[in-house]
């Protein structure tokens, strides 16, 4: 981090890494809890001079602010666009009798067409709607349950800790992909199983962070004194413990986006994606690569290279959150 | 170190137990039940009552939970699939040593190129050939695996003609030794994202081998810096790559599903998307259950090995 004018130690506590000087934030920090109308847990998020300083070490990651750029402009091509350039992406028979199959890019097709005849710039824009929101919200759903599984976890100790974290590590060791397939072949395909599936697979991670986090948080002064003061566990969790891993968090709610739509995109090409007659990245690729031997080059370029920008900004961005709010996350 | 391995074996019992627990809730969890998911929807009540009966799932639960686990431990028996009309076991094991050789081969190969690649690193540090060396391991670690090998296939196979897109229908698991060719590609794409994450973290443990005082020391006493690089760093820095190896073996294994499928060889993961398919669920429970304890016992060796390779616990008491 860049000392010294950025220095504050409320901030530093937060990740967990600085001891604070005693009689100095630990006693404001007291102080606040009692107070209810001040931000609790020690001002976890911080004043505006930290959220400045953190935009700031953000903003001095280039790649990070392309990546961000790369996110925007995805977002826009997959939702904005095919109200720009509208295309027919779900009508199979009319695809088939107005436009040819298979054709090669231009004549009003930029990018070609696929084997039933969608144009598939317009396919890249509907296909990436399935991708980007299964991938965000099944990202949400891991993290949200993975940190309040974690909290516990690590909060309460003793035996239901053991088997909480027993549980988490029996689930790790199936290898990922024959765990979703499992799943994915028991409830059958529907986008919002397939959010739900992939988040059962992604939530053991951030729990076992969030217990940690929480292990090292639940021995410090302040959620001392608020245990000694009386506040129930629930309160200690929810206003104290969470609000203070929250960097944690969304670091890793990044890199699980990234994760997430690149396990949809596997999924998809094994032929389990999103149902038709929609579609995701995953599936196109797929149908692409069946057509590989014939030199269909329009069918799996593009889309792979959708796949990888995103999976690759996703991650960068993971990377520059991690070094501006100081987290350390382990096998990154 | 008995210690050491005695409790690392405890624990494995445990994951073990609580897969084939986990295998044995998702059975149960089939909406509709499983004999509507083999006899399809046309079941009628009589049918369905028949078949329940017949399978034993007219028990309490507890009971077939314990029919369950005997039938795995005793008669090797992981159920009956519906689409091969055989049991799940012998289904699997055509499959299993097939899955077993292209993970061992590559795992094997992503050592070789990895250990030298990260060294290389150091050797070289903050030189053009580090950068390079890092830059190439980001941009394959993002790389997804089924991107990998179709690019593969389409460069190498369909253009240049020099490998085939997969292996031929006939490859036993020895193929691998015997036609090296037809396993090329395949093995390649599966040893890609190791490499990648072997090298990176080879390069940082040799780093951190390197600031050690044995080092300081080593040179001090005037040992050449060959002698202090292999003699003293190197042997250290493998330790822990024991361990990564112990903690990627489920991601191998899944990348292996991916590569099988995109080349079409007939393992565990060809076969669990294909029952997938055809929804046979005994298929896709009993593969899951068996790739996972693969798996586990393989990160077993390795934290054994790494227990034998590491002198604190080899001659520690824990």
């Amino acid at each position: 981090m860049t000392p010294p004018d950025g220095f504050d130690p409320v901030f530093n506590d937060v990740e967990g890494q600085t001891a604070l000087p005693i009689g100095t934030g630990e006693f404001m920090r007291v102080g606040s809890i009692v107070d209810e109308t001040v931000p609790e847990g020690g001002e976890a998020h911080g004043s505006g001079s930290n959220l400045r300083r953190m935009g700031r070490v953000f903003a001095e990651n280039k790649l990070a602010v392309v990546s961000v750029g790369v996110v925007v402009f995805f977002l826009l091509f997959c939702f904005v666009g095919p109200h720009v350039y509208p295309t027919n992406q779900t009508d199979a028979q009319a695809a088939l009798q107005n436009s040819v199959q298979n054709a090669p890019p231009g004549n009003g097709n930029p990018l070609g067409t696929d084997e039933n005849g969608f144009n598939i710039l317009g396919r890249l824009m509907f296909g990436g709607q399935a991708s980007l929101i299964v991938g965000l919200a099944s990202a949400l759903v891991a993290t949200i349950f993975g940190t309040l599984y974690g909290a516990v976890s690590g909060f309460f100790g003793g035996w239901l800790d053991s088997l909480l974290m027993r549980i988490v590590d029996i689930l790790l060791s199936v290898p990922v992909l024959f765990l979703l397939i499992a799943l994915v072949t028991i409830y059958h395909q529907s986008e919002v199983l397939l959010i739900l599936v992939i988040a059962f697979v992604s939530w053991l991670v951030p729990a076992r962070l969030i217990r940690g986090e929480t292990l090292s948080l639940r021995t410090r002064e302040y959620v001392q004194a608020v245990r000694v003061m009386g506040g129930s566990r629930g309160r200690i969790i929810n206003r104290h413990i969470i609000p203070n891993a929250v960097g944690t968090i969304v670091v890793f709610a990044t890199f699980q986006v990234a994760d997430s739509i690149l396990l949809l995109a596997a999924l998809g090409f094994l032929g389990l994606g999103v149902p038709a007659p929609n579609t995701d990245w995953g599936t196109m690729l797929s149908n692409g690569v069946q057509a590989a031997g014939n030199g269909y080059w329009w069918q799996i370029y593009p889309v792979g290279i959708c796949i990888v920008l995103v999976v690759i900004a996703f991650n960068y961005v993971g990377d520059a959150l991690r070094d501006s709010l100081e987290v350390r996350l382990q096998q990154r | 170190m008995t210690g050491y391995i005695i409790r690392r074996l405890g624990q494995a019992l445990i994951v073990i137990l609580g897969v084939i627990l986990f295998t044995f809730v998702l059975a149960q969890l089939i909406p509709g039940g499983e004999a509507k998911a083999v006899l399809g929807p046309k079941a009628t009540p009589l049918t369905i009552a028949l078949f329940n009966r017949r399978n034993g799932l007219d028990l309490p639960m507890y009971d077939q939970f314990w029919h369950y686990i005997e039938g795995i431990f005793v008669h090797f028996d992981l159920g009956y699939s519906y689409k091969y009309n055989q049991g799940v076991t012998q289904v699997i094991m055509e499959r299993l040593p097939k899955t077993l050789t292209l993970v061992t081969a590559s795992v094997l190969l992503a050592l070789i190129i990895a250990i030298p690649l990260g060294i290389l690193q150091v050797v070289r540090r903050n030189k053009p050939i580090d950068y390079a060396v890092t830059g190439a391991s980001f941009f394959f670690y993002a790389m997804p695996d089924f991107l990998v090998g179709t690019l593969l296939i389409i460069y190498f196979s369909f253009d240049l003609k020099w490998f085939p897109s997969s292996p031929p229908t006939t490859a036993t698991a020895w193929s691998v030794f015997t036609d090296p060719q037809a396993f090329a590609l395949p093995i390649i794409t599966l040893c890609v994202t190791s490499i990648a994450s072997f090298s990176r973290y080879m390069r940082s443990s040799m780093m951190d081998a390197m600031a050690e005082d044995y080092i300081r020391t080593a040179r001090a006493k005037g040992a050449s810096s060959n002698r202090v690089l292999y003699g003293h760093a190197l042997r250290n820095a493998l330790i822990p790559i024991l361990t990564l190896l112990g903690l990627s073996l489920p991601a191998i294994v899944s990348g292996a599903l991916i590569v099988e499928n995109v080349f079409n060889y007939p393992g565990m993961g060809l076969l669990t998307v294909q029952s997938a398919f055809n929804d046979d669920i005994p298929v896709v429970l009993g593969t899951t259950l068996v790739i996972t304890i693969a798996t586990v016992i393989g990160s077993l060796l390795a934290d054994i090995l790494y227990a034998v390779a590491d002198p604190r616990i080899r001659l520690g008491n824990g």
